[in-house]
């Protein structure tokens, strides 16, 4: 029985937690909230120079060729810093998606610049109000040129290239294309989001150049893969903020005294930290076998990437919002570093898809496996 | 990541599938939980013949040293165990409280003398033992006991009543925590003994549950005599000595195997609603992704404790979750189920409702596990204390003699 990281992760885990303390305090995440810039570029630096953009990159390209579980570890750190970087999309999303979908030539072409921090990308799907499907994607291909509108796009406005889900109205296919987002036919506008310290934009494609991926013959199939995938690390991205949180809440439940006493030591709030702690370590649990299946491409990865999302995004929404919660009238306040959390729980919850979705792909798995 | 055996590991899980497939049966299933009204003396004695032979094999007590009839061995080892005696149908039930609890307690508080006595006697099957802590007025406060102890020569007098006393009616000894000085503060004036159930004065009464089955007792306790040597620690370090039974039982005690989010979506496909299946529903689709999560969670949270385990580390607090999750699933998901089937989801004769009365049965005894072995809510004390550590509540019965506590009902 070896169900846990090796020690060469959990020390990866440990360098990144040591940098990310000494460089990124909440205080950068204010920072980003409280000014125009869209990331912080010294914490993404520090990111790049410890090889991090390239974790999951293949060697021959650049990157460090190790695999999903030393990506695990890294995203609950920056998950516990609330850390204001395009990592998940640069990474888990745009990155990923080229290693998987690319083809030889943007391999060579992307990989290289994307794992030594050269570019940042990210992955536009969403267009509309509604949860994107196969059948509601407008953003259409051909010929070479894109058109359409992709709206909220994670880091929108600090990624040079997005990979953009299309319908290729050559063939009436779902696929993936590569675009370069500082070229002319590309509209950029910043948009307003519940979580300011990450940025969001409004794509618009008129005519833009995009390169055709190879998803052979996928269709949505490949998007699904790339959300199982993310699912999965993004999970473990959600824990490291509900562990803060959590730690947050408790740390303030000993210090605050009401009624004579420390408010730690009411039920009242111990149930609610118990629960906190409870929801945490099933969403840790359900991650360590989406992590699992990830790294080995099992047959379980699509119900486990559910489970893991579904029961993450539960923990974080629950532990950002019952911190604020404990800390009373001080945790609604804008001097609080509680809100970081409270805003990227829902950031977090609902960038692959609501968990209301993602509940419906976890039975549909059940019901394929014939569970019952 | 990997859920393989070690080398070490994989040599003891085929050791013991050769023993098991050489000694146990995979015929029909007998004893399971025992009942108290309706005692199973055939159960009992075929469960007394298969410990008999696992313990001459040395797989009664696998963690258990040498000197006390054990392998030495380590935790997984009686996990593993464990895992593949539960591929037979033996009988089970009988002695989980004794060898978890009790006899522990005995090795770490009796003479060697007492211990050579009756550790091997409990580890063969040929005596059972039972623990009476709870009391009707000392449940989640179990320090709060009222049976007393009194001295009378080298002996002690116990008068008193325990109760969801498991295995008292068919236990030959037990052990028992009691007040033997009322004027001190109530953790200070309890002792701890042993005793031979078939002592003069012991009533044993079957308690009838609110599910209709009697998994309990109470023991009544008139004038019974017990002598000084059987006590265990000091007088008045009665709760010092508890606490090593309650160590124990953390360990011993967990939720049965109940109808899961896998029942519940088989429910789901049979009965409609709104005339289509029931699954095809998204608050039913969104339920069973609830429950899916928590079961998978606890089961994968297993895996990480038996991971440190198998590297001879000590386990991390997240095994304390268990229960906590899993006795309010057993309790929503049944009434879940049951509010799938509208009106007739009341009905429980298993001949007619859906599938078997499950959910039925299952709703009725959750009420139970909600409580039994620690309420949810004493758990959550526990994470919150334990794990977190987050200060204990104002204790206002710690400094007050006992006698002079309110006691209410």
């Amino acid at each position: 029985m070896n169900f846990d990281f090796s020690e060469d992760q959990k020390m990866l885990k440990e360098q990144v937690s040591k940098f990310l303390s000494d460089n990124c305090s909440l205080d950068v995440a204010r920072d980003i909230l409280e000014s125009d810039k869209t990331y912080s570029e010294e914490v993404w630096r520090g990111l790049i120079d410890l090889g991090l953009t390239g974790t999951a990159i293949p060697e021959e390209y650049g990157g460090l060729g190790l695999g999903a579980l030393e990506l695990c570890v890294v995203a609950e750190e920056l998950g516990r810093a609330a850390a204001p970087v395009p990592f998940s999309s640069s990474v888990y999303l745009g990155t990923e998606a080229i290693v998987k979908y690319g083809t030889d030539s943007q391999k060579e072409k992307w990989l290289p610049k994307l794992a030594v921090g050269e570019l940042i990308s990210t992955f536009a799907l969403p267009e509309t109000n509604s949860e994107p499907t196969e059948k509601n994607i407008k953003t259409t291909f051909s010929n070479g040129k894109i058109n359409g509108r992709k709206i909220p796009v994670a880091d929108g406005s600090c990624s040079d290239i997005a990979i953009v889900v299309v319908k290729n109205t050559d063939n009436d296919h779902i696929a993936l294309t590569i675009v370069d987002l500082t070229s002319e036919n590309v509209k950029r506008n910043q948009i307003s989001t519940l979580d300011p310290s990450r940025d969001h934009a409004e794509i618009i494609f008129e005519n833009s150049d995009a390169e055709l991926m190879d998803t052979g013959d996928e269709g949505w199939g490949a998007i699904e893969n790339i959300l199982n995938s993310a699912a999965v690390l993004m999970a473990f991205e959600q824990i490291g903020g509900a562990e803060a949180s959590l730690n947050m809440a408790k740390d303030y439940a000993l210090d605050r005294y009401a009624f004579g006493r420390q408010i730690g030591s009411y039920q009242a709030i111990k149930h609610k930290l118990a629960d906190m702690y409870v929801k945490i370590e099933l969403a840790r649990s359900n991650s360590y076998y989406g992590a699992m299946m990830l790294n080995d491409g099992g047959a379980d990865l699509k119900i486990a990437a559910a489970a893991s999302r579904v029961a993450a995004t539960d923990a974080y929404n629950f532990a950002a919002q019952e911190s604020i919660q404990t800390h009373g009238g001080i945790g609604f306040t804008w001097e609080a570093d509680t809100q970081f959390f409270y805003r990227r729980s829902q950031v977090l919850g609902l960038a692959l898809g609501s968990s209301i979705t993602w509940k419906n792909k976890l039975v549909n798995q059940l019901e394929e496996k014939n569970i019952s | 990541m990997d859920f393989n055996d070690t080398k070490e590991e994989a040599d003891f899980r085929e050791e013991v599938k050769n023993w098991l497939k050489e000694n146990a049966s995979k015929g029909e299933k007998v004893g399971g939980r025992y009942d108290a009204i309706d005692v199973q003396e055939d159960a009992l004695s075929r469960a007394r013949d298969w410990q008999a032979k696992k313990a001459e094999a040395g797989y009664a007590a696998i963690t258990w040293p040498e000197e006390f009839g054990g392998l030495g061995g380590t935790a997984i080892q009686s996990v593993i165990y464990s895992q593949e005696e539960a591929k037979y149908n033996v009988p089970t039930g009988f002695f989980e409280i004794g060898l978890g609890m009790c006899i522990p307690t005995m090795m770490a508080w009796a003479t060697k003398e007492q211990n050579e006595r009756f550790v091997k006697p409990a580890l063969y099957g040929e005596e059972v033992w039972c623990q009476l802590f709870s009391e009707p007025s000392a449940g989640s406060d179990v320090a709060g006991v009222r049976t007393k102890a009194e001295k009378d020569g080298d002996d002690w007098i116990i008068n008193g009543q325990k109760v969801w006393t498991s295995g008292a009616h068919f236990s030959d000894f037990g052990i028992i925590v009691v007040r033997t000085d009322p004027n001190v503060a109530k953790h200070k004036g309890l002792s701890f003994f042993f005793l031979d159930m078939k002592s003069e004065g012991i009533e044993v009464k079957p308690i009838r549950q609110l599910s209709g089955g009697a998994n309990f007792n109470e023991v009544f306790f008139t004038d019974v005599r017990v002598p000084d040597s059987q006590r265990l620690g000091d007088v008045g370090q009665g709760w010092k000595v508890a606490l090593t039974t309650l160590m124990n039982e953390r360990l011993a005690i967990g939720v049965p195997k109940s109808a899961d989010y896998s029942s519940l979506t088989r429910a789901a496909k049979e009965v409609d609603l709104n005339d289509q299946p029931a699954i095809k529903n998204d608050l039913v689709r969104s339920k069973i992704a609830d429950w899916y999560i928590q079961a998978e969670g606890l089961k994968y949270t297993k895996m990480r404790t038996l991971t440190a385990l198998s590297k001879g580390e000590t386990p991390g607090p997240e095994s304390s979750i268990g229960k906590i999750v899993s006795a309010p699933k057993m309790q929503d998901l049944a009434s879940f189920a049951m509010d799938l089937q509208g009106a007739a989801g009341i009905i429980n004769d298993s001949e007619i409702a859906l599938l078997h009365s499950i959910f039925q049965s299952q709703w009725l005894s959750a009420a139970g596990y909600r409580i039994a072995g620690g309420t949810d809510e004493i758990l959550r004390n526990i994470v919150a204390e334990r794990v977190l550590g987050l200060p204990q509540d104002v204790r206002v019965d710690k400094a007050v003699p006992f006698n002079e506590l309110p006691s209410g009902r």
